[in-house]
Formats: C-alpha cells, sequence, structure tokens
C-alpha cells in the first residue's frame, strides 16, 4: 500500500505496524477500512472458504497478498488453471459445498473456460474469481485482458464484474447464493486489479440484491396429490432418477418412496450412487451404455417419474420412440428442463427432497384408502431382462488384460466407502458399469460435458474435500496425458490419491465407435503408449513424486490395488496395461431408438422380441 | 410460426442486453425485432422482444429468459389486449412535381413531414408494423432513399401496469 492512495487517514492501519495481522474480526456490520483485496479474502472467509484451487498472475496479484496471511483459507497452487477448475468441481461434488478458483486474467482465465462449461452442464456449484486489467486499461486490448465476463456468458449460471472495491463482499456473497440454491451452477467474479488496490469500506453480511432470483424450492401440493395418483395407479412405473436428487441431498427422500411404492430405480450416470447399487429395486444406468433391465424398463413403461434428471440425449437415444407408452410426472428445480425435450404430463417445480418426501406421503395415503397396484407382472418381466442380459464382459481373446475386470476388482476392493472420479469415455462407462455404489457424492464424473481430463484435477479436489477417504482416479490414457501435471501438486500439497489408468494405448472410445461405425478404418486414435510406451507411465508418476506402479496380467491385479492402497505418504499411478479391443456394452447405437439396445453386438432383445407384457 | 410479442423487465445493469441477445442465439430463437428503453424506475429497463416461435418453442425462451439472474419479469402481450408502435422515418424523393402528392399521402396516413428539403421530404410515422408497410408502399413509387425503423414498443390496454408488481 503506497501512502499516495491513502487519502482518507482516520480508519487506515497504522503504517508503523504493518505485521499486526491477523486482527481480530470487527462486529458483524461494523464497516473497516482495508483494500478491495482484503474485502476479497475476507469475503471469502466470512463464506466458510476451506480451500481456493489458483495460480497468481500479473492482475490477481493484490489478491495473493492477503491471502498469505489467512488462517481460515487455504489456497492450493495448481499446475494449469483447467485443474484448478475441475479441482474445485470435484471438491464441490464431493463435499456438497461451492468449490472455488482463481486465475488471473486473459489467459489464466480463459483457461478456466472449460472446467467452467463442464460444471455449468452438471449443475456443480462452483466461484471462480479471476483478475481483470485495471478499469482503465478494459477496452484497450491491454496485455493479459480478455473479457472473460463476455466468453463466459453462456457457459455460467451468472458472471460480475465488479467495477467498485466497495461492491466486493456483496458480489462474493452474491456468487455463493447464486451456486448454491436453485439450480447450482458456477459463477464467475471478474476483479479490476485496482479495484482490488483502492481501499475501501468492508462490511459484513451484505445485502443480497436478486430482484430476478427466486427460485422456487416448495412443491405445488396439487401437482404432488396428482403424481401421486398417476403413480398409485401405474402397472409398469420406473422411478428415473438424475443427478438433481443427490444435489438436492434428496437420497434418503428417494430410499422412502421407493420402498414405500416398490417401484423399479435407474440411476443415470449423474445419479450413480445416489440409490444403492445392491438394493433389489436398482436396475442400473439408463441410455446408451446402460444396462439392458433399464434401458428396457422405460422402453416398456407406462409411467416415468423423473426426479432431477432432464431427458438428455444419451438416455433417451432418439427422444421420438423413447418411453412411447409412458406418462411422465417431472420433478425438477428448473422449470426450463420441464417439458423441454419430452413433454411432462405433471410437472411439479420445487427441491427434490421436499419434493420426494411430499410425494412419499401423498402415495402412502393414496395407497391407505385404494390399495396397492399389483406390480408383480411388472417385477417378473423386468427380472426377466435382469436374469437374460445381465452386467458382464468377455475376456479378450489376444490374452491381454480385460479392462472391465481390472475396474471391477478396483470396485471390490477399495470399496463403497471411497470416492470414485473418472475422466470421460469407455474407463468411464465401465466404471459406472462394474464399481458397484452405495453412497451418493462417491462417484464423480463429468457427465454432460464429456470433458476428457477430468479424473486427475477432480480426484485431488475431492481428496481436499475428504482427505480421511480414499479417492481413486479411473482415468484412461488419453484422459490422463490431458492433465496429470496436476499429479505435482497433489504431491507437494499432500493429496496422495490413486490414479487407475486404463491404458488401452488408444482413444477407446473413439476407437469402439471406428470399429462399428468407420469399418473399422482407425484414424488417430492410437496414441503410442503401447506401441513405443510413450509415456512411461510408471516414470512420469515417479517424475511427479508419485509412486508408479505398473499392472500387465490378471494374477498380478489384486496384489498391485492391494499395494496401491497401502501406499499413503504420496500419490500412487498405476499402469493398467490392457487390451485396445475392449468394448463398452450394452449400447444404443448413435441416431438408435432405445428399443434397438444391444446387450452386445447384434443382439436386441426389445428389438428382435417383442413378446413384452403390456 | 406465430410471432409474439414479450414484454421483460429487466435490470438495468451492464451487459443485460448481450445476456438476452446471447440467449436467444445460442438456443436458436429468432428475434424479429427487439427495443430497450428506460422505465419509470431507474433501476429497471424494459425490453420489447419480438420472436417468431410456435407456442411450445415459446414456453422454451420465457423460461430460459427467466433464468436469466437479471431478468425480472417476463407478459406475454396479446395484440388484441395491447398497443403496439413502431417508429419509421423515411427519405422520399420529391421535388416540386410530386411534393404534393407525397404530403396527400403523410396526411392519409396521420405521418409527418420533420425535414424538407428541394429533392427530398423526410417522413416521421409511428404505427402497427401493418400501417407503417401499407404508408412504405405508397410512397415507393416516389423514390425511397433511405429508411430506418424501430423496434416495437407495446403496452398492454387499460389501468393494470406490469412495472407495478415488479420486486425491488
Amino acid at each position: 500500500m503506497t501512502s499516495a492512495t491513502s487519502r482518507s487517514a482516520p480508519a487506515t492501519p497504522s503504517p508503523a505496524q504493518p505485521s499486526a495481522r491477523p486482527k481480530p474480526a470487527p462486529p458483524a456490520g461494523t464497516p473497516v477500512r482495508l483494500t478491495g483485496a482484503q474485502s476479497l479474502v475476507r469475503s471469502l472467509e466470512a463464506m466458510g472458504v476451506e480451500v481456493v484451487f489458483g495460480i497468481p498472475g500479473g492482475t490477481i496479484l493484490p489478491a495473493y497478498d492477503p491471502l498469505l496471511d489467512s488462517t481460515k483459507v487455504r489456497h492450493v497452487l495448481v499446475r494449469h488453471e483447467q485443474g484448478a477448475g475441475h479441482a474445485a468441481t470435484g471438491y464441490a461434488q464431493a463435499t456438497g459445498k461451492v468449490g472455488v478458483c482463481m486465475a488471473t486474467s486473459g489467459p489464466g482465465a480463459t483457461n478456466l473456460v472449460t472446467p467452467l462449461a463442464d460444471a455449468n452442464m452438471d449443475s456443480v456449484p462452483v466461484v471462480a474469481i479471476t483478475g481483470q486489467q485495471s478499469r482503465g486499461l478494459i477496452g484497450t486490448d491491454a496485455f493479459q485482458e480478455a473479457d472473460i465476463c463476455g466468453i463466459t456468458m453462456p457457459i455460467t449460471k451468472h458472471n460480475f464484474l465488479v467495477k467498485d472495491p466497495a461492491e466486493i463482499p456483496r458480489a462474493i456473497a452474491e456468487a455463493f447464493h447464486l451456486a448454491a440454491t436453485g439450480r447450482p451452477g458456477p459463477v464467475l467474479v471478474d476483479i479490476p486489479k485496482d479495484v482490488l488496490q483502492e481501499l475501501t469500506s468492508f462490511s459484513w453480511p451484505p445485502e443480497l440484491r436478486l430482484p430476478g432470483y427466486r427460485p422456487t424450492l416448495r412443491p405445488h401440493g396439487k401437482q404432488v396429490r396428482e403424481a401421486a395418483r398417476l403413480i398409485s395407479q401405474a402397472r409398469r412405473p420406473v422411478l428415473y432418477v438424475g443427478g438433481g436428487v443427490i444435489k438436492a441431498d434428496a437420497c434418503a427422500q428417494l430410499a422412502e418412496l421407493a420402498e414405500v411404492t416398490g417401484i423399479p430405480v435407474v440411476t443415470t450416470l449423474m445419479a450413480r450412487g445416489a440409490f444403492p447399487d445392491s438394493h433389489r429395486q436398482h436396475l442400473g444406468m439408463p441410455g446408451m451404455h446402460g444396462s439392458v433391465a433399464a434401458v428396457a424398463a422405460m422402453q416398456r413403461a407406462d409411467l416415468l417419474i423423473a426426479l432431477g434428471a432432464r431427458f438428455d440425449d444419451r438416455v433417451t437415444g432418439r427422444l421420438d420412440s423413447f418411453a412411447p407408452d409412458a406418462a411422465v410426472v417431472h420433478a425438477d428445480i428448473d422449470p426450463a428442463e420441464i417439458s423441454k425435450n419430452r413433454k411432462a404430463d405433471v410437472p411439479i417445480v420445487g427441491d427434490c427432497a421436499e419434493i420426494i418426501a411430499e410425494l412419499a406421503d401423498a402415495v402412502r395415503a393414496e395407497i391407505d384408502r385404494d390399495g396397492r397396484t399389483d406390480l408383480g407382472p411388472w417385477w417378473t418381466q423386468l427380472e426377466s431382462w435382469r436374469e437374460t442380459f445381465p452386467a458382464g464382459y468377455e475376456w479378450p481373446t489376444d490374452g491381454t488384460l480385460s479392462p472391465q475386470y481390472v475396474i471391477e476388482r478396483i470396485g471390490a476392493l477399495v470399496g463403497p466407502d471411497a470416492i470414485y472420479a473418472a475422466g470421460v469415455g469407455q474407463h468411464q462407462m465401465w466404471a459406472a458399469q462394474f464399481v458397484k455404489y452405495e453412497q451418493p457424492r462417491t462417484w464423480i464424473n463429468s457427465g454432460g460435458l464429456g470433458t476428457m481430463g477430468f479424473a486427475v484435477p477432480a480426484a485431488m479436489g475431492a481428496k481436499f474435500g475428504h482427505p480421511d477417504k480414499q479417492v481413486w482416479a479411473i482415468d484412461g490414457d488419453g484422459c490422463f496425458q490431458m492433465t496429470n501435471q496436476e499429479l505435482a501438486t497433489c504431491a507437494i500439497e499432500g493429496a496422495p490419491i490413486k490414479v487407475a489408468v486404463i491404458n488401452n494405448g488408444n482413444l477407446g472410445m473413439v476407437r469402439q465407435w471406428q470399429n462399428l461405425f468407420y469399418e473399422q478404418r482407425y484414424s488417430n486414435t492410437d496414441l503410442g503408449t503401447h506401441k513405443h510406451r510413450i509415456p512411461d507411465f510408471t516414470l512420469l508418476a515417479e517424475a511427479l513424486g508419485c509412486a508408479g506402479l505398473r499392472c500387465e496380467t490378471k494374477g498380478e491385479v489384486d496384489e498391485i490395488i492391494q499395494r496401491a492402497m497401502e501406499i499413503n505418504d504420496r500419490p500412487v499411478v498405476i499402469d493398467f496395461v490392457v487390451g485396445k479391443d475392449a468394448q463398452v456394452w450394452p449400447m444404443v447405437g448413435p441416431g438408435a431408438g432405445n428399443d434397438e439396445v444391444m446387450a452386445a453386438r447384434g443382439i436386441r432383445p426389445l428389438f428382435d422380441d417383442d413378446e413384452v407384457s403390456k | 410460426m406465430s410471432t409474439h410479442t414479450l414484454s421483460v423487465l429487466v435490470e438495468n445493469v451492464p451487459g443485460v442486453l448481450a445476456r438476452v441477445a446471447g440467449l436467444f442465439s445460442r438456443r436458436g430463437f429468432n428475434i424479429e425485432s427487439l427495443a430497450v428503453g428506460p422505465t419509470e424506475n431507474p433501476e429497471v429497463s424494459r425490453m420489447t422482444i419480438v420472436v417468431a416461435v410456435e407456442e411450445l418453442p415459446l414456453e422454451q425462451v420465457t423460461k430460459q429468459l427467466n433464468k436469466l439472474i437479471n431478468v425480472i419479469k417476463i407478459v406475454e402481450l396479446e395484440q388484441a389486449t395491447s398497443v403496439q408502435r413502431e417508429l419509421l422515418l423515411v427519405k422520399v424523393r420529391a421535388d416540386a412535381t410530386v411534393r404534393s402528392q407525397v404530403l396527400e399521402t403523410v396526411q392519409l396516413f396521420r405521418a409527418k413531414v420533420v425535414d424538407a428539403a428541394p429533392e427530398a421530404l423526410t417522413i416521421e410515422a409511428t404505427g402497427t408494423s401493418d400501417k407503417l408497410s401499407a404508408l412504405l408502399r405508397m410512397l415507393e413509387p416516389y423514390g425511397v432513399r433511405e429508411i430506418v425503423q424501430s423496434g416495437m414498443v407495446a403496452v398492454g390496454r387499460g389501468s393494470r401496469s406490469i412495472t407495478a408488481a415488479a420486486p425491488r
């Protein structure tokens, strides 16, 4: 702080004692004089922020100075801003709290674009704080200037450019409120450097001014009763559970609704863990790579009860042939999701925890009055699908290690108390299919945006949120090469995660499509990780301060997983060298209807056998 | 496809027009016209947006607009129950030989001349887009040199106000 900037003397701290920090917090509401940067850090502390992932740079520098003194906020210095963003997402997904990342202007901010878009698609509460060029330089193409508010407008829930240091507490409080409430999402706060440097007054709590933001939390009683009527009368109902149920912490309510009604449950990619995989009523994951039982149940259902789900194209397949006989009850906190893709017969807007609890009560009342509809024939049909087409895989004929086996063993040995993060591709689908999830917030992945490279930084973020839990990143060799630099962060900052690289030497999912739909013309999918062993993942791991293990045969799998679990003083990377020809099944081909779900290549249970009880 | 007129109350903050315009383009909704201006409350601006969509997509338009944090309220104004106006300025070639004929047209449409030059007249007209199109058709034979037209603004008929109920 230069004396030239301190115009009003009275409230400024005495320059004679610059080391007199940290100061005791003033009583709430009493304004204090400090810089915009100090105001920012005080605001983050007041919001209860424990950890910020970020990298300093020119324009955000003022904020990093008071951050050094904060005893409440820990800053984790990442290696790439994308890592900071995904770490904030992983932290938020694992804990349910708001994840925070920080970056400088220009390239620092634009490196956050991918994780912000990712968090936006998956409705993750994240606050990003970016430095911006000083107010007088905005619009002049100044060094490291980027219009990050303009750039992130379509991929954030909201963003702010703070032009007055007095506005910092309010902007931060509003950002956290917006990120965490209603349908959660990322919010960016862009703060010019001179705003961070200027003297201002700080008081807490600030008044929120969001006249256009009033999320509906309480469901409409009439809609709930109407839904309950449909539910109690349906003969082939399915509970279609999406990630919103986890976001709303509504898993206990869901379990109750399922138990009261006896209705089968499917959990989408974003909802794995919302309902225990071990539960008899759980049919698995629906969608493009869902279980036959889950896909078939939806196709033949007479009622879909969609809870915090959004009828994504990866779930519905061809929309015009999706669940053709089903009436739809659609519960979501975002009214724009209702009837966006599939018309809802009974829309219910509100918080899923409240909706599901009220639904359970209302259905119970219906059952008490009119008795229960017999779901016996429906369950007979469901059991027959489940038994005929169980989740499974074939061992590669060329003697290589099966990737599904590796993932299945990780799930079995590590258990349901751990947190699993995945990248995007075949390994992600197998991790969704073959790891058994029993609790919410134990499965973290990039569902909507499909961001390769998500696993390592997201696992890192989750580990900072739950240092006492085992955190496994199940990654592909393609994904791993996009963001493994964060292992250096993990090693130095003390986040001993485990990374299982399912290394098939290829961009496996793309290769699978080339195999199925492009006449086995493998254009640019061979990464050479097998052929040349470049990079050597065990050596790379060692170089990044991690333990590096390799596993190439079935016999070693359990032992190496065990050994990885025993190393807790640094991160572990296991290079699982697996066959390249394994494919993800079941599958609904791109552009196909879900009736054409293939249990395995060429086997279409619904399409070929139409003898379904109606 | 039918056109719908939406009156949108927004916070008067920087970037709000970009947010609304960006939403329309990225969701693939077509804006036929958009007009923004202040209201009796300095903290609130009012946009009148004319969109060409069917009923169901219109529901999506309003729901998506409502998700924008700076959007306070949206009301659809039906043609029958609202007053809808556009402003037109048109420069018409009108030398001494045809000037009186042009002026007759101006009077017919209750428009007015706002600038005159030996070779041309500049005419100001307000009305519905149908009326303005009719005026332009009448002026065309004389030679239209320049046209500038505003987006539509609209207000509901009767004593009720949509801004009065807007929360502060």
